[in-house]
C-alpha cells in the first residue's frame, strides 16, 4: 500500500471548520449564511469522494503537519476504513444541513448563527477523526468533536437542556479525559508509538492484564459509543433541536466514538492479540448486553427521540460485537452496519423532526392516526425502522446477515440467538409506532390542519430513506472498501 | 566576548523604574511609554538573547569584572535565557493590561505602583540569570518587598493581606538564608558552580541535609507549595489587578525554575534524589514530596471548586498548578523534568491569559463575582473566547499547550511508576473542566437581570489595551501547543544536559 502526499484530507476538515468565520461575520444576513453551510457541504463531499477512486486502487493519502511531541506528529491518513467513515458522515452531512435549514426557520428558532456555526464546527472534527493517521490526532478531533457539540445539546438554553448539556460533558470529556488520555499514555510508553498499524502495534509488547486494562479504557473512554454504563448522556442530549439529534446522535457523534474504538482494536491493540489473550469474547458479551438492554429499555419509552436514542445505544453495540468477533465475516458486518445504520436512524431522526415541526409532537402516544396526514413522512420512517431491524430490501439486513455468519464463524452461537433476540426487540419497539400512525384512530379534532413538514425538511429525509434502499441493492462502494481491509488485518476476505 | 544584551535587559526597566518614580510622578501620560518602551526592548533583547545561546552556547557574564567566586557572577544557558525571555515576555505583555486597570484603580498612585512593577521584573530576571546562592536571597527579597508593596495598594483589606504575607515571605527568605548560611560555613563559597564543585566533599554530613532542608522549605514557601501556600490565596485576592496580571504567572514558576536550579547545580540530583535520602527508614524524601504534591493538586482543585468569585477561583488553580511542576521535577526522570520545565512555559501562559481575562472583565463589569458574569459572552465576546480557550487549555485539551505539559508529566510519572501523581493529574484535569464550564455555562446562558434575551444586549469590551494582549495571549497557547515539539527538542532538550 502507499501512501500519497495529499492535501485533500487537510482541505475536507479545515473547509468546514473554517467556514464557521463566515458563518459568524454573516449572522444577520441568514441567506447567504446557509449559502454558506451548502457551499461548504457540497465542497466537503467532492472532498472527500474525490479520494475514493485512489483508495479504491489500493493507496492511501496522508500528510504530517507537526511534530508535536518527540515521536508522535499530528498526521492525517485516508485509508479503507477512515474513508468510510468520511464518505458516510459528509454525505449525510450535507443533507442536513438542507433540512437544518428548514427546521431551524419553520420553528423560528434562537441563535441559529451560532448553531450552523458550532454544526461546521463539529463535521470537521468528525472528518478529523476518521482521516487521524494516528492516535494522538484521533483523540486532538474527537475532543474538539466534544466540545464544539456542547453549544448544540444545550441550545435550548432551558434548564433541562443546561442539565443535559452538564451531563453531556461530564460523561464525554469525563472519560476521554480520565480513561482514554491515561491509555493513550499507557500505550505509548509502552511501544513509543501512537501509529495506526493494520493489525495492531502492542503485539508482544504488554502482558495480557495490562492488555485487558487497557481494552476496558478504549471500549468505555470512548463514551461517544455509548457503551453501557456510560450511555445516559445520550437519552439526555436528545433535548438538542432534531437535526442535532439525527446528524450528531445518530451519525456523526455516536460514530465517531464506534469508529475509535474500531480504529483502537484494529489498528492498535491489534485483533490476533487480542485473540492470542483471549479478549473478544469477553468485549462482545458487553456490547451484548448493551444491545438487548437498551432495546428493553426503548420499549418503555414514549418520547419517539428517547425511544430513538436507545436504539442508537443498542445498535451502536452491534458494530462493536462485529469486530469483538474478530472473525472477518463479523468484522465486515461490524463496519458496514456503520453505513448501514447511519442511513437508517437519520432517516428516522428526520421523520421526528418533520412530526415535531408539523404537529407539534413528540410522544408516541399522541401520534394516533398521523400516518394519515403525513404519508409520505411515515412511508420513510417505515423504510428506515425495517432497515434497523434488518429486514430485506433495505441495507440493515445485509449488515445483520453478516454479523449472524461472523458469529457462525467465530462458534458463538449465543452471540447469533442475541443478536436474533435484539432483532425481534427492534421490530417490538418501532412496529407499534408504524400501527399507531397508520391504523389507531386518532382523538377527535386533535389534527386539524396538521400536513406534511416543509419540503426542505421532506426532501432529505426521502432522499435518506431512499439511501437505505440504495444500500440494499448496492452495497459495493463499502463492501469493497471493507474487503480490502480484511487481508490488512489478517483475516481472509 | 563582549555582549552587552544581557546588561540591557537588566539595565533598562532599572532605569525607567528610577524614571517612572521621577517623571511619573510630575505628568502621569510619561508612564506608559516608560513602562512599555524598555520592558518591550528587554523582551525583544532576551530573545535574540535566547536564540544567541542555543546557537553558539552558554556564556558567563561577570558583573565590574570582580572575578568569581567573588565577584557577582551572572549564568546565561538554554535555561535561564528561557526563563529570562519569559519572564520579560510575559511582563511585557501584561504591562499593556495593567496601565489601564491601575491608572482606574489606583488614581494618583500609579507612578508608586508601576515603580515596583519594573523593580519587580529587574528582580525576578536577576533570579533567573544569577549564579551566586547568596545573590539570590538578595534579588528575592527584592520581588518579596516590591509584591508587598504593589499588594498593600490595594483597596479592601490589602494591609492585612500583605502582612500575613511578609511574616510569611520572611520566614521563607530566612529559610532559604540559614541554608545559604549553612553552606557557607561547610564551604566558604557562595558562587553556584564553586558550591557544585566542594559539594561531594560534604555529601554525607548531617549539616549539608540540614542546609538543604532550609533552602527548599524556604523555597517552596515562596512559590506557594501545598500545604505551605495559604499566603498566597490571601494575598492575591485584595492585589491591585495590575499586579496580578505579572505577578500570578511569574513568581511562583520563577520559583520552581529556582529550586530545580538549586537541586541540579548544587546539590546534584544523584544526592537529593537518592531513595535512601530520608528521615525515616522507609519513606524517602523523594516519596514523601511526590504524595504531598499529588495531595496538593487534587486539594488545591477542590477548594477551587468551592470559591464564588473567579479571581478566589483562579488564586487555587495556581497553587495546584505548583504540584504539577514540583512533582514533575521529583519524578526524578527526563520526561517529568522536561515536563515540569515545559509547563513552567505553559502555565505561565495560561496563567496570563487567565488573569488579563479577570482583569478585563473586572474593569468592564465592575466586578468577578460568578454572579456578574452572566451573559458575559455576549457582553464581551472577545475576552470570553480568549477565556474559552484558556479553560480548555487548562483541561489539557489538545493542541492547546496545556495538554503537552500534562502528556510529559503523566509519561514521567509513569516510567517512575507514580500512580498517585498521574491519578492526582488526571483528577486535576477533570476538576478543571467542571470549575470551567461551570464559568462558561454562567457566562453563556443566565441573562443579565432578565430583561432582553435576543441581541440587544450591548457590547461592553474592556479596552484595546486590555483585549489585544489578551487574544494575543490566548493565541499563543496555540501556537506554544502546535510548537511544543520544538521547544522541547530544541530548547528544553538543550537545556536539560547543560543543567547537570
Amino acid at each position: 500500500m502507499v501512501t500519497i502526499f495529499s492535501y485533500v484530507p487537510l482541505a475536507a476538515i479545515l473547509v468546514s471548520m473554517l467556514a464557521s468565520i463566515p458563518i459568524l461575520a454573516l449572522g444577520n444576513r441568514p441567506n447567504l449564511r446557509e449559502g454558506v453551510t451548502l457551499t461548504v457541504a457540497a465542497v466537503k463531499v467532492l472532498l472527500i469522494a474525490s479520494l475514493l477512486p485512489g483508495v479504491l486502487a489500493g493507496n492511501s493519502y496522508g500528510l504530517t503537519l507537526v511534530q508535536v511531541v518527540p515521536g508522535v506528529s499530528l498526521a492525517l491518513k485516508v485509508d479503507a476504513f477512515g474513508l468510510i467513515f468520511g464518505l458516510i458522515a459528509s454525505f449525510l452531512w450535507a443533507w442536513t444541513s438542507v433540512y437544518s435549514i428548514g427546521y431551524m426557520r419553520a420553528l423560528n428558532e434562537h441563535d441559529q448563527t451560532r448553531y450552523f456555526a458550532s454544526f461546521a464546527v463539529a463535521i470537521g472534527a468528525t472528518i478529523g477523526v476518521a482521516f487521524a493517521g494516528n492516535l494522538l490526532t484521533l483523540y486532538l478531533f474527537y475532543e474538539v468533536l466534544s466540545l464544539s457539540t456542547y453549544p448544540l445539546v444545550t441550545h435550548e438554553q432551558t434548564g433541562e437542556a443546561r442539565a443535559s448539556g452538564r451531563k453531556y460533558l461530564t460523561f464525554i470529556l469525563g472519560t476521554s479525559i480520565g480513561l482514554v488520555l491515561p491509555a493513550m499514555l499507557i500505550v505509548f510508553s509502552s511501544t513509543g508509538s501512537l501509529e495506526f498499524v493494520a493489525g495492531g502495534i502492542l503485539g508482544g509488547k504488554v502482558a495480557p492484564d495490562l492488555l485487558a486494562v487497557l481494552l476496558c479504557l478504549f471500549v468505555f473512554g470512548f463514551a461517544k459509543a455509548a457503551v453501557m454504563p456510560f450511555h445516559g448522556w445520550l437519552p439526555a442530549a436528545m433535548v438538542a433541536p432534531t437535526p442535532v439529534s439525527s446528524f450528531l446522535h445518530g451519525v456523526a457523534v455516536v460514530k465517531a466514538g464506534v469508529f475509535s474504538i474500531l480504529r483502537v482494536v484494529l489498528f492498535i491493540l491489534g485483533p490476533g492479540t487480542l485473540s492470542d489473550a483471549g479478549l473478544g469474547t469477553p468485549l462482545a458479551y458487553v456490547a451484548g448486553f448493551t444491545i438487548i438492554t437498551a432495546s428493553l429499555v426503548a420499549l418503555t419509552q414514549d418520547s419517539l427521540k428517547r425511544r430513538l436514542a436507545y436504539s442508537t445505544i443498542g445498535q451502536l453495540s452491534y458494530m462493536i460485537i462485529g469486530v469483538a468477533l474478530l472473525s472477518p465475516s463479523g468484522t465486515l458486518g461490524g463496519i458496514l452496519h456503520i453505513a448501514m445504520h447511519a442511513f437508517g436512524k437519520i432517516t428516522l431522526f428526520l421523520c421526528a423532526g418533520a412530526i415535531y415541526v408539523a404537529s407539534g409532537k413528540k410522544y408516541i402516544s399522541q401520534m394516533n392516526g398521523l400516518g394519515r396526514r403525513m404519508p409520505i413522512t411515515f412511508a420513510a420512517f417505515l423504510l428506515g425502522a425495517m432497515s434497523i431491524i434488518g429486514l430485506p430490501p433495505l441495507g440493515g439486513f445485509l449488515s445483520k446477515w453478516y454479523l449472524v455468519i461472523g458469529t457462525l464463524e467465530a462458534g458463538q452461537i449465543g452471540l447469533m440467538v442475541l443478536l436474533l433476540i435484539s432483532s425481534l426487540l427492534n421490530a417490538a419497539y418501532f412496529l407499534p409506532i408504524i400501527y399507531r400512525a397508520w391504523f389507531a384512530e386518532p382523538e377527535e379534532g386533535a389534527e386539524e390542519g396538521i400536513q406534511e413538514a416543509p419540503l426542505l425538511c421532506l426532501i432529505p429525509l426521502c432522499l435518506t430513506a431512499l439511501g437505505s434502499f440504495g444500500l440494499f441493492l448496492w452495497p459495493q462502494p463499502f463492501m469493497d472498501l471493507i474487503r480490502m481491509l480484511l487481508p490488512q488485518l489478517g483475516m481472509g476476505g | 566576548m563582549t555582549n552587552n544584551l544581557p546588561l540591557y535587559i537588566l539595565a533598562a526597566p532599572l532605569l525607567a523604574a528610577f524614571a517612572v518614580s521621577v517623571f511619573g510622578r510630575l505628568n502621569s501620560r510619561v508612564i506608559a511609554p516608560l513602562v512599555l518602551l524598555p520592558l518591550g526592548g528587554s523582551a525583544f533583547a532576551s530573545f535574540f538573547l535566547l536564540l544567541q545561546v542555543l546557537q553558539s552556547g552558554s556564556f558567563r557574564y561577570v558583573v565590574g569584572n570582580w572575578e568569581a567566586p567573588y565577584g557577582i557572577e551572572l549564568l546565561f544557558d538554554p535555561l535561564s535565557c528561557l526563563m529570562l525571555f519569559l519572564v520579560t515576555g510575559v511582563s511585557f505583555i501584561a504591562s499593556f493590561s495593567a496601565l489601564p486597570s491601575t491608572f482606574r484603580e489606583l488614581p494618583g498612585r500609579e507612578s508608586l505602583f508601576f515603580t515596583l512593577y519594573l523593580i519587580m521584573v529587574v528582580g525576578l530576571c536577576g533570579l533567573v540569570i544569577t549564579a551566586d546562592a547568596f545573590n539570590l536571597y538578595v534579588l528575592l527579597e527584592i520581588t518579596s518587598i516590591s509584591t508587598y508593596g504593589m499588594i498593600a495598594m490595594g483597596k479592601g483589606r490589602p494591609p492585612l493581606a500583605s502582612f500575613n504575607y511578609i511574616i510569611l515571605g520572611s520566614v521563607g527568605a530566612c529559610f532559604y538564608l540559614l541554608g545559604v548560611g549553612y553552606l557557607y560555613i561547610l564551604t566558604g563559597t557562595l558562587n553556584m558552580a564553586d558550591l557544585a564543585r566542594l559539594v561531594p566533599e560534604i555529601a554525607g554530613t548531617a549539616a549539608y541535609a540540614t542546609a538543604f532542608g532550609f533552602v527548599l522549605v524556604g523555597l517552596w514557601i515562596k512559590m506557594a507549595f501545598f500545604p505551605l501556600h495559604n499566603w498566597l490565596p490571601r494575598a492575591y485576592w485584595h492585589a491591585p489587578a495590575g499586579m496580578t496580571v505579572m505577578v500570578a504567572p511569574l513568581m511562583t514558576k520563577v520559583s520552581v525554575y529556582l529550586m530545580v536550579r538549586l537541586i541540579y547545580a548544587v546539590f546534584q540530583p544523584d544526592w537529593v534524589f537518592q531513595p535512601d535520602f530520608g528521615l525515616m527508614t522507609q519513606l524517602s524524601v523523594r516519596e514523601v514530596v511526590l504524595w504531598i504534591a499529588s495531595i496538593g493538586i487534587v486539594v488545591a482543585s477542590i477548594v477551587a471548586y468551592s470559591q464564588r468569585d473567579l479571581r478566589r477561583m483562579l488564586v487555587y488553580l495556581i497553587v495546584a498548578e505548583v504540584g504539577y511542576m514540583v512533582g514533575g521535577v521529583w519524578l526524578a526522570n527526563d520526561l517529568g523534568l522536561t515536563g515540569a520545565l515545559l509547563h513552567i512555559v505553559n502555565d505561565a501562559l495560561m496563567t496570563l491569559c487567565l488573569f488579563l481575562a479577570c482583569s478585563a472583565i473586572w474593569y468592564a463589569v465592575g466586578s468577578t463575582s460568578f454572579d456578574s458574569l452572566q451573559g458575559l459572552y455576549r457582553r464581551m465576546p472577545l475576552t470570553m473566547a480568549a477565556f474559552t480557550l484558556t479553560g480548555f487549555s487548562m483541561m489539557g485539551v489538545p493542541p492547546t499547550c496545556g495538554f503537552f505539559s500534562k502528556w510529559y508529566l503523566i509519561l514521567g510519572g509513569l516510567d517512575a511508576g507514580h500512580y498517585q501523581f498521574v491519578g492526582a493529574l488526571v483528577a486535576s484535569s477533570l476538576i478543571n473542566a467542571i470549575l470551567f464550564f461551570r464559568v462558561f455555562e454562567i457566562a453563556y446562558f443566565k441573562a443579565p437581570e432578565e430583561g432582553e434575551d435576543g441581541p440587544g444586549l450591548p457590547r461592553q469590551e474592556a479596552p484595546m489595551m486590555m483585549t489585544v494582549p489578551l487574544v494575543l495571549a490566548a493565541a499563543l497557547l496555540l501556537v506554544a501547543g502546535f510548537g511544543a515539539g520544538t521547544l522541547v527538542s530544541r530548547v528544553i532538550g538543550v537545556a536539560i544536559p547543560e543543567l547537570m
